[in-house]
């Protein structure tokens, strides 16, 4: 009906513009609360939720308590909402729209949906028009026909949703997140607030998880803490590890690093009803023999300070540098996360012969900063004097050049060739400069940068 | 005092000074070492830049410290942003012709003075670590001599050496074991040789202080003896003079 009509026939009505974006957000949010019944929650948007109980109803006293569960706790939330429990996607969707609370028998989602209308199945609306021409209403009277029947009046997608839904093939749905590998969780009958019961609750999380963890013979290189606030929000938190891990004391140290580094602290509400410990990118931990030698233990330690300042700082703040196999001075020399490094295969190349000063800066500056210099005696030679930052600079040495030809098969375009020259001002102070492009074969006027500044 | 406990006591004694984390390393100039017997381990070291531009040269001599203190370990060198913006960022090549491998090196990049002192506090409970340098930026209210001797108490807990390097600061209060102004030094010939810095121990605990030209050897990893300069060697086969005369001649100044 236009909204023009509605207004004419109800003059007081009130219009709402429809919100899809906040819908959903609406809907990702009622999705992680829905979260503390089973780790596989799947949007079916605009206005759906998927739960995959499957191996979980028992713990909420079976699948007809769990469905009243979820629908009593939702209702009290504020929300109209209704649910069916089936063996396949299809047919729990449908049953949830035309006959909520059914809890179909396993096996026997073709009898629960028999009577339901074709419109239940959610067909595109021209199949749709089909069926109801064909004198087709019900889901049991298009189930009754013959499959190559519908195939060639309807096509193949349609035959094969249709089984779906009537529980002879299997369709997965694909989780708002990620499953984990492993978790843990800690329900409390009165909703817990201050940081010590929840770092006490953590610890036992992760004891829990590490006895399993260990029971499996593997590690973990992530971990996610989730609270639910007993109000309905939810919260994750996340710490990475370097190496497998699954030591409570390491897991819950890094878990207090991460607390203290928030910068709006972990808002208990009311307080959580629930705080599950979750274990991702598990991987295989062989079962460690203490190792004396004082250097297996210290590299240990300095692992265990990396990943504790990663939780604090976030990972990509904590770096170690890696060779790269170029000559363009910026990217020959990397840093990365330490917690992703790995051990360098070669030594690292260097560029000074015996007795000579460095051929490389210490500090290496982010982009390289344009100079002021005048002329030089010949086109070739470095400056005699540069200004830099707004100070002059007289050059008592230099040494040079060091050509660095960029990497022509990298860039569309080619790039200016680079002559570095290592020049110490009157006062000692050493810098790394370039001439940005060959005199007259490159560019006529080339500019001179700062690049670095040597010890 | 059971007699057992005494024993362990008495040995613990004979055994201090063959305890790798106790001892003091030798800076490798022997004017400086005669005068600091070693470079304290367990400490907190301070290196300032002795005149504006000068901080590459207060950054290396830094490096040169936290090389001679770690050993073999990790250096962890802890810098704030801004420091990287204005100074740059340290960089692993030039490390290696420093001669430090910069697989040994961990870097912490952290936004304020507080998160840096609070991370150097964790990093100094890290008994597999060689040495943690703190790069800090410019002045700050929460680097008082407070923070200063909690980093001192802590460095002499777990055995990790600290080398505070501040720059774009005035020296403040500190409970520093030494404090360094350090500048380059212009080469005396017309090659460029090792790094050359003009360091002055401003402050020393347990001793005097000092001032002298050093370099820093990238082959050996050690600081050593200035080379020359042409003319001096020409004309008197002598060394090079020191570059403050009078620190020699004077009566040495208790500092603390």
């Amino acid at each position: 009906m236009p909204l023009a009509d509605a207004r004419a026939m109800i003059p007081v009505l009130e219009v709402i513009e429809a919100d899809q974006p906040g819908d959903h957000a609406l809907l990702e949010m009622i999705a992680d609360w829905c979260d503390r019944f089973t780790p596989l929650v799947a949007l079916d948007s605009p206005h759906g939720l998927f739960l995959d109980v499957t191996g979980v109803e028992h713990l909420f006293g079976g699948e007809a308590a769990l469905c009243e569960t979820i629908r009593a706790k939702i209702t009290a939330q504020g929300f109209a909402v209704q649910c069916a429990l089936a063996g396949t996607s299809a047919a729990a969707r449908a049953l949830a729209h035309y006959a909520p609370g059914t809890i179909a028998l396993p096996g026997k989602e073709d009898e629960a949906i028999a009577d339901l209308p074709v419109a239940a199945l959610q067909l595109d609306g021209a199949i749709a028009h089909g069926l109801r021409r064909a004198g087709l209403k019900t889901i049991g009277q298009v189930a009754a026909r013959a499959r190559n029947e519908l195939t060639a009046r309807f096509g193949k997608a349609m035959v094969a949703h249709l089984d779906h839904a009537l529980g002879r093939t299997e369709e997965p749905v694909s989780p708002l997140r990620p499953l984990p590998d492993f978790m843990a969780e800690h329900r409390f009958a009165e909703p817990v607030m201050t940081q010590e019961v929840i770092l006490a609750s953590l610890q036992n999380l992760a004891e829990t998880l590490g006895e399993v963890l260990e029971r499996h013979g593997q590690g973990a290189r992530e971990m996610t803490a989730v609270f639910f606030r007993a109000d309905g929000a939810v919260r994750r938190l996340g710490v990475q590890t370097g190496a497998p891990t699954r030591e409570a004391a390491i897991i819950t140290r890094l878990f207090r690093e991460r607390l203290d580094s928030l910068a709006d602290p972990l808002d208990a509400g009311f307080g959580f009803d629930l705080i599950r410990l979750e274990a991702s990118c598990a991987q295989r931990q062989a079962e460690e023999t203490p190792d004396f030698a004082a250097d297996a233990q210290a590299e240990k330690e300095v692992a265990f300070l990396v990943d504790r300042l990663a939780a604090r700082f976030g990972a990509q703040r904590v770096l170690r540098f890696q060779q790269q196999d170029t000559h363009i001075p910026e990217a020959a020399c990397v840093a990365i996360p330490a917690q992703y490094a790995t051990p360098a295969k070669a030594p690292w190349q260097m560029h000074r012969a015996d007795k000579d000063a460095p051929q490389r800066p210490i500090r290496l500056l982010a982009r390289p900063e344009p100079i002021e210099a005048p002329l030089a005696l010949a086109p070739d030679s470095p400056p005699k004097r540069f200004r830099w930052r707004h100070v002059q600079h007289t050059v008592a040495h230099a040494e040079g050049p060091e050509r660095i030809a960029m990497e022509w098969w990298r860039h569309q375009e080619p790039r200016l060739t680079r002559d570095y020259y290592r020049v110490e001002d009157e006062e000692g102070r050493r810098f790394w400069i370039y001439r940005d492009g060959l005199y007259d074969r490159e560019i006529a006027a080339p500019q001179w940068y700062v690049h670095g500044v040597f010890a | 005092m059971p007699p057992s406990a005494h024993l362990l006591a008495s040995l613990r004694q004979t055994l201090a000074p063959f305890e790798p984390g106790r001892a003091s390393v030798p800076l490798g100039h022997s004017g400086a070492d005669a005068v600091l017997r070693g470079l304290r381990r367990e400490a907190l070291h301070e290196v300032h830049a002795g005149g504006p531009g000068h901080d590459a040269a207060a950054c290396g001599f830094a490096l040169g410290l936290a090389q001679r203190l770690c050993g073999d370990r990790t250096l962890l060198w802890i810098r704030q942003d801004f420091s990287a913006l204005e100074h740059g960022e340290v960089y692993g090549g030039g490390l290696v012709e420093m001669g430090f491998n910069p697989a040994r090196l961990i870097l912490l990049r952290v936004d304020h003075a507080k998160d840096a002192l609070k991370a150097a506090g964790d990093a100094l409970s890290c008994k597999g670590l060689g040495a943690v340098v703190l790069e800090i930026y410019g002045e700050h209210k929460a680097l008082d001599l407070t923070a200063t001797r909690r980093l001192t108490l802590a460095t002499a807990r777990a055995g990790v050496s600290a080398v505070l390097l501040r720059l774009g600061a005035q020296a403040d209060a500190s409970a520093a074991e030494t404090r360094w102004s350090v500048c380059a030094s212009p080469s005396p010939t017309e090659d460029f040789g090792y790094p050359r810095f003009d360091a002055a121990l401003a402050r020393n605990r347990h001793g005097p202080t000092g001032r002298w030209i050093m370099e820093w050897n990238c082959d050996d990893g050690s600081f050593c003896e200035p080379r020359p300069s042409k003319i001096a060697a020409d004309r008197f086969d002598l060394a090079a003079a020191p570059a403050d005369r009078q620190a020699e001649t004077e009566e040495f100044r208790r500092a603390g």
